[in-house]
C-alpha cells in the first residue's frame, strides 16, 4: 500500500516537472574548455537568465582538441547546439556541413553589424549573409623584456617602432657564451607560433605584396614581396644571428624564462605572461621604413545552430544578441582579457591609454584576417618554408615558390568541392 | 554446463530441448557463452575495420555525406611525395629499430642472467622505462635534446669541447634521436622476455656441452640461439609491429611541428592522425589506414615465414 502511494507521488512529481519544462525553453551553448572563457560565459549566462527567466541556457564544453569533431558528431546524431562557438577559420566547413544557419537580418540588421563591429567581422560573411558574431577579438603585438633592454643599455620605455629598430634592438640584447652558443635571444623565431601570421599578413604587405588574391582563392605571395618578407625572418637567424628557431623549445617559453628580449605574440598570451618574474611591455608591431603598419586579427564567433527552430530559435537569437552586446564585451575584457569586437566598446580613451591593451587595440584598426581553409595544413606549409631555408640552406625564392605551390593545392582541393 | 543440461533433462515434458543429445546441448551452451565476446569483437573490431575499407573509396569529410570515388584516394596517396617520405621514415624505424633493440636486449639479458649481485634491482632498472607513460618520457627526452641553456646532452658536449648538435632541429639527426628514445623505452620488456626464454632452456644441455668440451661461443651458437628461436620470433614480430605503429614518441617530441622538421620524423600513423583529425579528410585517412594494415599484415606474415623456414 505504502509503495503504491509513493509511486503515485513519483508520477505526480514527474508530470509536474514535465509541465514546468514545457513552459520554459532550454537552449544549449557550446564552447571549448579554456578556464577564463568558461568563467566569463557562466557569468554572462547567469545575467542573461536573470533578465529572461523563461529561458535556461545549458553550458556545454569540450576539450579544444575534440571540439570540432564533437560538433560534427552531434550534427550526425541530430542533436546539435542552439548557439555554438566557432573559430572564424572554420566557417566554410561549418556552413558546408550545415552545422549553423545564417543570422536573420530582421533580428541582426546587417548594416548595423558592419557599422558597429570592427571590419574583420566580414570574415563571418558568405555571399550576402552573416553567419555569426564575435564577442571578442585578438590581435598581435611585440612583447619586450624591459629588464633585458635596460641591461643592454636601451631605453626600456622606447621599444622599437620600425623593422630596422627591431633588428638593432635584437642585436643589442642577444647574448652568447664563449663558444658562440646563444644563451639569450634578441628575438624569438617561431613560425609554428605567431611568426607565420606576421609573415603572411604583416611583412608581405609591408613589402608591397599581398598574401592571397582578393577572393582568397589564389596564393599571391610568390613574388618579390613574399621572398623579402621570408628573408627578413630567416635573416634574423642566419645573418644577424639574433634568434634561433627552436631556442628554449618554444618562443613563448624563452620569453617567459627571461631568455628572449622580444617576441611576437597575441592577446591570448597575456594571461600566461601576467606572472613573468620581470617587467615587460607591449608595443605595436613595427612599421616598415615608410611607416606602414599591419596586423593579423583572429576571433572566435558565436553562431546559431542549424537545429534551432521555433521557440528555441527565438531564445537562441536573444542569447546571441546578449553575448555580442557591449555589456558582455566589457565583462569579457575584464575576465578573459580579450578585446571587445565592437569599435565603440573597444576604442575608449581608457582602453587606448592602457599600456597593455592600447597597442593591441591600435593594431585592430589596420588588421587583416586570413581566410584559412585548413589552418593546420596551411601553417605547416609556412613552417616547412622557413625550415627549408634554415636547415637546408635552400634559396628563399625557391622555398617561397614551393610553399606557394603546396598551399595552392590545399586551396584548390577545398574550393573544388 | 553439462550438469545444468542434465537437470533440465528428466523427461516429463518432451520439449525441443530434451530431444537434443548431450553433445548438441554442450555445443549450444558453449556458443551461447562465446556469443558475447564474438558479438563484442564483431561490433567494435571487425565492423569498423570493414567500414574503414569502404571509407577508403569515398571522400567523406565528416560533414558532407560520403560519395564513392573509387580508387581516387589511393591514386592521390601514391602520387603524394609526402607519403613516400613517410613510408621511408616508417621503414627506417622498423629496419634499424628492430634489430638494434633486439641485439641490445639479448646482450643485456644474456649477461644479466649471469649476474647474481643485485640481480632483481638491475632488472627493475631496465624494466622501469617500460612502465612509464610514453608521453612523459618523450617530453623528458625532448628537453634533453635542446640547445645549451637547457639541454642536458648539449651541455655535456659543450663541457668536453664538442660542438653543439641540433638533434631534433635537424633533418638528419631528428629521426635517430627519436629512435633512441623508442628503443630505450621498449628494451626493458624485451630483456624480460629474453631472460624468461633463457631460463627455460634446460641446464642439462649446457652441462652436456661443457663435458664434451664445447667453448662458450659454440654453446651460444649451437644451443642457446636455436632454443631461443620461439622467443626471438615472438619479439621480432612484436617489436616490428611496435615500430611500424610508432606514434607517441614522435608526436610528443615534435608537437610544435608534428613529424618535423620537414617531415623527417613523420611515421605513417602520424600522417593518418593528421589527415583524419586536423584536415578531417576521413576518406583519404582511411586509405592510408588500409595501406598501413596491408604493410603490417605482410611484414608479420613474412617474418613468421622466414623464421619458421630456418627452424
Amino acid at each position: 500500500m505504502r509503495s503504491r502511494i509513493r509511486l503515485a507521488g513519483l508520477v505526480a512529481g514527474v508530470s509536474f516537472l514535465a509541465m514546468g519544462s514545457a513552459k520554459a525553453v532550454e537552449i544549449e551553448y557550446w564552447q571549448y574548455v579554456f578556464d577564463t572563457r568558461v568563467q566569463a560565459m557562466d557569468q554572462l549566462i547567469q545575467k542573461f537568465q536573470e533578465a529572461n527567466p523563461d529561458i535556461t541556457v545549458k553550458h556545454v564544453t569540450f576539450p579544444y582538441a575534440d571540439y570540432q569533431t564533437r560538433v560534427t558528431a552531434a550534427k550526425l546524431a541530430g542533436q546539435g547546439p542552439d548557439v555554438v562557438q566557432l573559430f572564424y577559420g572554420w566557417l566554410d566547413n561549418f556552413v558546408a556541413g550545415e552545422l549553423i544557419k545564417p543570422l536573420d537580418p530582421a533580428v541582426f540588421p546587417y548594416e548595423q553589424i558592419e557599422s558597429e563591429f570592427f571590419p574583420i567581422v566580414s570574415a563571418m560573411k558568405r555571399g550576402d549573409q552573416y553567419y555569426g558574431l564575435p564577442t571578442a577579438v585578438r590581435s598581435l603585438a611585440l612583447f619586450y623584456n624591459k629588464q633585458l633592454f635596460q641591461e643592454a643599455g636601451l631605453d626600456p620605455n622606447k621599444p622599437p617602432q620600425t623593422l630596422d629598430e627591431l633588428v638593432k634592438a635584437a642585436e643589442a640584447t642577444v647574448k652568447r657564451d664563449g663558444g658562440g652558443n646563444m644563451t639569450s635571444a634578441g628575438i624569438t623565431i617561431a613560425m609554428e607560433g605567431q611568426d607565420h601570421q606576421w609573415w603572411r599578413e604583416v611583412l608581405i604587405r609591408q613589402n608591397g605584396g599581398q598574401p592571397y588574391s582578393d577572393d582568397g582563392k589564389q596564393v599571391a605571395y610568390n613574388d618579390e614581396a613574399g621572398v623579402t618578407a621570408l628573408k627578413f625572418i630567416t635573416d634574423l637567424q642566419t645573418v644577424h644571428k639574433v634568434g634561433q628557431a627552436g631556442f628554449m623549445d618554444e618562443g613563448q617559453a624563452a620569453f617567459r624564462a627571461g631568455l628572449a628580449a622580444m617576441t611576437i605574440d597575441g592577446t591570448f598570451r597575456l594571461g600566461a605572461f601576467a606572472n613573468n618574474p620581470f617587467e615587460w611591455g607591449v608595443t605595436e608591431l613595427p612599421a616598415n621604413a615608410e611607416g606602414l603598419r599591419s596586423n593579423y586579427s583572429s576571433y572566435f564567433a558565436n553562431a546559431i545552430g542549424a537545429t534551432a527552430e521555433g521557440e528555441e530559435l527565438e531564445a537562441a537569437q536573444k542569447f546571441l544578441a546578449y553575448i555580442s552586446s557591449p555589456e558582455a564585451m566589457e565583462l569579457w575584457l575584464e575576465v578573459v582579457g580579450e578585446l571587445p569586437a565592437r569599435k565603440a566598446v573597444a576604442m575608449t580613451e581608457k582602453n587606448l591609454a592602457d599600456p597593455i591593451y592600447g597597442p593591441f587595440l591600435k593594431g585592430l584598426e589596420y588588421a587583416h584576417t586570413t581566410i584559412f581553409v585548413d589552418e593546420q595544413a596551411q601553417r605547416q606549409v609556412a613552417i616547412d618554408m622557413a625550415n627549408r631555408v634554415l636547415l637546408q640552406n635552400q634559396d628563399p625564392a625557391a622555398s617561397v615558390a614551393q610553399a606557394a605551390q603546396e598551399e595552392q593545392a590545399i586551396l584548390d582541393r577545398f574550393y573544388k568541392q | 554446463m553439462a550438469t545444468i543440461a542434465r537437470q533440465a533433462g528428466p523427461a516429463e515434458s518432451a520439449g525441443l530441448w530434451d530431444r537434443l543429445s548431450i553433445r548438441t546441448k554442450r555445443v549450444i551452451w558453449a556458443w551461447s557463452f562465446l556469443a558475447l565476446p564474438v558479438v563484442f569483437y564483431a561490433g567494435i573490431r571487425f565492423y569498423p575495420t570493414f567500414q574503414a575499407f569502404w571509407l577508403s573509396f569515398t571522400d567523406w569529410d565528416l560533414l558532407r555525406p560520403a560519395t564513392f570515388i573509387g580508387l581516387e584516394n589511393y591514386r592521390r596517396l601514391f602520387a603524394d611525395p609526402l607519403f613516400w617520405q613517410v613510408f621511408r621514415n616508417t621503414f627506417t624505424y622498423l629496419i634499424i629499430g628492430t634489430p638494434v633493440s633486439l641485439v641490445l636486449a639479448f646482450v643485456v639479458a644474456f649477461y644479466l642472467d649471469r649476474v647474481r649481485f643485485m640481480h632483481g634491482f638491475i632488472r627493475a632498472l631496465y624494466f622501469l622505462p617500460f612502465l612509464t607513460t610514453a608521453a612523459a618520457m618523450a617530453w623528458v627526452w625532448r628537453w634533453f635534446y635542446q640547445p645549451v641553456p637547457i639541454g642536458v646532452i648539449n651541455g655535456f658536449l659543450g663541457m668536453i669541447g664538442i660542438p653543439q648538435q641540433p638533434f631534433l632541429r635537424s633533418v638528419d639527426q631528428a629521426l635517430p634521436a627519436i629512435m633512441v628514445t623508442a628503443i630505450w623505452a621498449g628494451i626493458g620488456f624485451q630483456i624480460i622476455i629474453f631472460m624468461a626464454g633463457l631460463r627455460a632452456i634446460p641446464s642439462t644441455y649446457y652441462e652436456a656441452a661443457r663435458i664434451d668440451g664445447l667453448g662458450e661461443w659454440a654453446i651460444l651458437r649451437k644451443i642457446t640461439l636455436p632454443l631461443l628461436k620461439p622467443t626471438t620470433v615472438f619479439l621480432v614480430v612484436f617489436s616490428s609491429i611496435g615500430f611500424l605503429r610508432i606514434f607517441d614518441q614522435v608526436y610528443n617530441m615534435t608537437t610544435n611541428d608534428p613529424g618535423g622538421p620537414l617531415n623527417s620524423t613523420k611515421p605513417l600513423v602520424l600522417m593518418i592522425f593528421q589527415t583524419a583529425f586536423s584536415s578531417y579528410d576521413m576518406g583519404y585517412a582511411a586509405a592510408q589506414t588500409v595501406v598501413l594494415f596491408t604493410i603490417l599484415l605482410l611484414v608479420s606474415l613474412l617474418q613468421l615465414w622466414v623464421l619458421r623456414k630456418r627452424a
